[in-house]
C-alpha cells in the first residue's frame, strides 16, 4: 500500500511534469505525425497505406518512448533530484518501473496516432485489433526499456539523444519496417534478427495485413526476453554506477 | 540508546581511500556533528549511511540492526538534506513537499497537512506556489530541510546546512535545527564552521582526510585541550604591590600580568575562587570581574588537527 503511493505519485508527477507539458507533448507527437505524413501522403494507393501502417506504428512508439526517458531519467539524474528517488524507501525495481510506466503509456498513445491518420485514408477492415493492442503494449515496453538502457548508460541528456539515434535510425532500415527482411542484403539479415523492433513490427504486420514472416508467439517471446534483459541490465547499471 | 552505529566504515574510490575505517555512533535524540575541512569525507560518510554510496568495508547499524547490505528498510526512518538542494525545479514549494511525502508512503491527507504545517513553520507560505527555481538560495535550503522532515523521520542527516547561505538565513536555519532537536529528532550534521559545531552539537567528531581524529561531547573535547585552568581577574588597583605576598600565600599558582589591570592566574589543578577574591579584597584591590578562561573549540580543533582555521574557510570559499 505504502509503496503503491510512492509508485503512483512518481508516475503522476512525471505525467504532469513531462508528458503533458506542451513542448514535450509536441515533441512526442512530432515523430508519429511526421512519419505518418511522410509515408502516407506520398502513397496515393490505399493498399500501400495499410502496408506502411505497421512500420509507422512501430516507429512512433520507438521515438516517443526513447525521447522521453532521456528527459525523465538522464535530466533528473543530472539535476540530482534522482537521488531523492534512490533515497526513498522503495525498491530499485519498483522505482524504475514507476519511472518507465509513463513512457510506456506515452508510447501506446503515440502508436494510435498513425492509426487515426490511416483511418481517413483507407479502410481498416479485417485488422486483428486485439493483436495490434497486445503488440503495441509489448513494443512500448521493449522500446521504453531500450530507452532506459540508454538513459542509464550515459550521463548527459545530449548523449542520451545521440546514443538513442545510434539505435533508432538503423532500426528504420533493418527492422523490416519499410524494406522487407528478405529483401535486405544477406549479411545484414542477422543484424535485423538481433533487433527487438523487427519482432514487434512483424507481429503488427500479421495483425494488420496477415503478412508477417515470424511466428507470432515466438515474436512475443523474443520481445519479452528483450524487455527482461534490458530492464535487468539497466537496474544492474544503476546499482553499479549511480550508487557508487 | 544508540540509533546509528558505524563500525570501521570505509570508502574507496578506485584505490583512493576517502573514508578510512571510521567508528562512531549517534545517540537517540542528540545532535551529533562531523566537523572537518572540505574533502575530509563528511558527505561520503553520509552517503554510506543513507544508501547513496556503496560501503567498501565495515558495517552500519540502525537501532542495533545491521543494514550494510540493504538500506531500504532503514531509509524509511531517515530524512536526508543534501549539501545542495535537489528538489524539482519546475514544481512549486507545496508540490515538492507533497511529492516527497508521497515517496515515503504518506497518505494524501497526512502529507498535505504536514506540508501546510512545514511551510508555515519555515516561513515559506508566500513562496508555496512559486516554482522552486525561483527561490533564493536560503529559501531553497529551507524547503529542502522541510522536504527532509515531512515524513517525520527518526533521524535527520544535514550535510553542511548553512554553507553558502547568507547570515540571516543561516541563523533561521540554525534555529530550525534547534527546534527540531527540541521536538526529539535525532540529528547528524556535518559542517566546516567550528562555531556552528560548537553552538549546535552535543557530541562531535573531528574528521580529517577520512579519519576521525577526536570524538566526544563538546565539554570533553574542551577539557582535553585545556592544559591548565586559568582565571582572569580585573582588579581596581596595582597588582605589583601585592606580588610578593601572593607568591607566599599561593605558592602553587602562577600568574601573568596583562593589560588594563587584568591578571591571569593559572594552575594545573582546579581553582577555588573565594580565597583569591578574599586575598585581593583584604589588600584593598577590589575585584571587578573574575572570568574563567576556557579554551574555545577553535583552539581545540587547531591543536588536535593542526589545521588552521583560515585554511578551512578558504578551501570552502575557493570551491564555489
Ligand atoms: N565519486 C567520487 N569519486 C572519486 N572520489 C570522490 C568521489 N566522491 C568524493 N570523492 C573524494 O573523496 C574525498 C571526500 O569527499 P567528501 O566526502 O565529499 O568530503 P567532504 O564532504 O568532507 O567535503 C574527497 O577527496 C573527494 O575528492
Ligand atoms: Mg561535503
Amino acid at each position: 500500500m505504502k509503496t503503491w503511493i510512492a509508485f503512483a505519485n512518481i508516475l503522476m508527477k512525471d505525467m504532469r511534469n513531462y508528458y503533458l507539458k506542451p513542448p514535450n507533448i509536441s515533441w512526442g507527437l512530432i515523430f508519429p505525425v511526421a512519419w505518418t505524413l511522410m509515408f502516407f501522403l506520398r502513397s496515393p494507393v490505399a493498399v500501400e497505406v495499410r502496408d506502411l501502417l505497421p512500420g509507422v506504428i512501430s516507429l512512433s512508439i520507438l521515438f516517443g518512448t526513447t525521447s522521453m526517458l532521456a528527459v525523465t531519467i538522464t535530466f533528473e539524474r543530472k539535476s540530482r533530484s534522482f537521488e531523492r528517488l534512490l533515497l526513498a524507501p522503495i525498491s530499485l525495481n519498483l522505482l524504475m518501473l514507476a519511472k518507465t510506466s509513463g513512457a510506456i503509456i506515452f508510447g501506446m498513445v503515440n502508436a494510435f496516432i498513425p492509426v487515426v491518420f490511416a483511418a481517413f485514408l483507407t479502410s481498416l477492415q479485417g485488422i486483428n485489433w486485439l493483436m495490434v493492442l497486445t503488440s503495441v503494449i509489448f513494443i512500448a515496453i521493449t522500446s521504453t526499456f531500450l530507452g532506459l538502457f540508454i538513459a542509464v548508460s550515459v550521463s548527459q541528456v545530449f548523449e542520451a539523444q545521440t546514443f538513442s539515434n545510434f539505435f533508432r535510425f538503423p532500426m528504420i532500415f533493418l527492422c523490416g519496417l519499410f524494406i522487407p527482411l528478405q529483401d535486405l542484403p544477406v549479411f545484414l539479415q542477422p543484424l535485423s534478427y538481433a533487433l527487438p523492433l523487427t519482432y514487434g513490427a512483424d507481429i503488427l504486420k500479421t495483425a494488420v495485413n496477415d503478412n508477417g514472416i515470424i511466428p507470432v508467439p515466438l515474436s512475443f517471446l523474443v520481445l519479452l526476453a528483450f524487455s527482461a534483459l534490458l530492464f535487468a541490465y539497466s537496474i544492474y547499471n544503476v546499482n553499479r554506477k549511480w550508487i557508487s | 540508546m544508540k540509533i546509528i552505529e558505524a563500525e570501521n566504515l570505509k570508502k574507496d574510490y578506485n584505490g583512493f581511500s576517502a573514508v578510512k575505517g571510521v567508528n562512531f555512533h549517534i545517540n537517540r535524540g542528540e545532535i551529533f556533528g562531523f566537523l572537518g575541512p572540505n574533502g575530509a569525507g563528511k558527505t561520503t560518510t553520509i552517503n554510506m549511511l543513507t544508501g547513496l554510496a556503496r560501503i567498501s568495508g565495515g558495517r552500519v547499524k540502525l537501532l542495533g540492526e545491521d543494514y550494510t547490505r540493504n538500506h531500504k528498510k532503514a531509509q524509511a526512518m531517515m530524512g536526508i538534506v543534501p549539501d545542495e538542494s535537489n528538489l524539482y525545479e519546475e514544481l512549486n514549494g507545496w508540490e515538492n513537499l507533497c511529492f516527497c511525502g508521497a515517496l515515503y508512503g504518506m497518505e494524501r491527507d497526512r502529507r498535505e497537512k504536514r506540508a501546510r504545517e512545514l511551510l508555515e513553520q519555515f516561513g515559506l507560505e508566500d513562496a508555496s506556489s512559486k516554482p522552486f527555481k525561483a527561490y533564493s538560495k536560503g529559501m531553497k535550503r529551507k524547503l529542502t530541510i522541510a522536504a527532509g522532515i515531512i515524513h517525520e523521520p527518526e533521524i535527520l542527516f544535514l550535510d553542511e546546512p548553512t554553507t553558502g547561505i547568507d547570515v540571516a538565513f543561516a541563523r533561521q536555519i540554525r534555529n530550525l535545527i534547534v527546534d527540531l532537536h527540541d521536538r526529539g529528532t535525532t540529528i547528524f550534521l556535518t559542517t566546516h564552521y567550528i562555531e556552528e559545531a560548537e553552538r549546535l552539537c552535543e557530541r562531535l567528531a573531528f574528521i580529517v582526510e577520512g579519519e576521525i581524529v577526536r570524538e566526544g561531547t563538546v565539554e570533553e573535547l574542551m577539557r582535553e585541550a585545556q592544559g591548565e585552568n586559568i582565571v582572569n581577574f580585573t582588579l581596581g588597583g596595582d597588582f605589583n604591590e601585592v606580588k610578593k605576598e601572593f607568591k607566599a600565600v599561593f605558592p602553587d599558582y602562577g600568574y601573568r600580568i596583562g593589560r588594563d589591570s587584568v591578571i591571569s592566574v593559572h594552575s594545573p589543578e582546579a581553582f577555588s575562587l573565594l580565597p583569591l577574591v578574599q586575598f585581593f579584597e583584604e589588600r584593598g584591590l577590589p575585584v571587578y570581574e573574575a572570568k574563567i578562561a576556557r579554551p574555545s573549540l577553535e583552539e581545540v580543533f587547531v591543536k588536535v588537527t593542526g589545521i588552521e582555521l583560515k585554511k578551512m574557510q578558504n578551501q570552502k570559499e575557493g570551491r564555489g
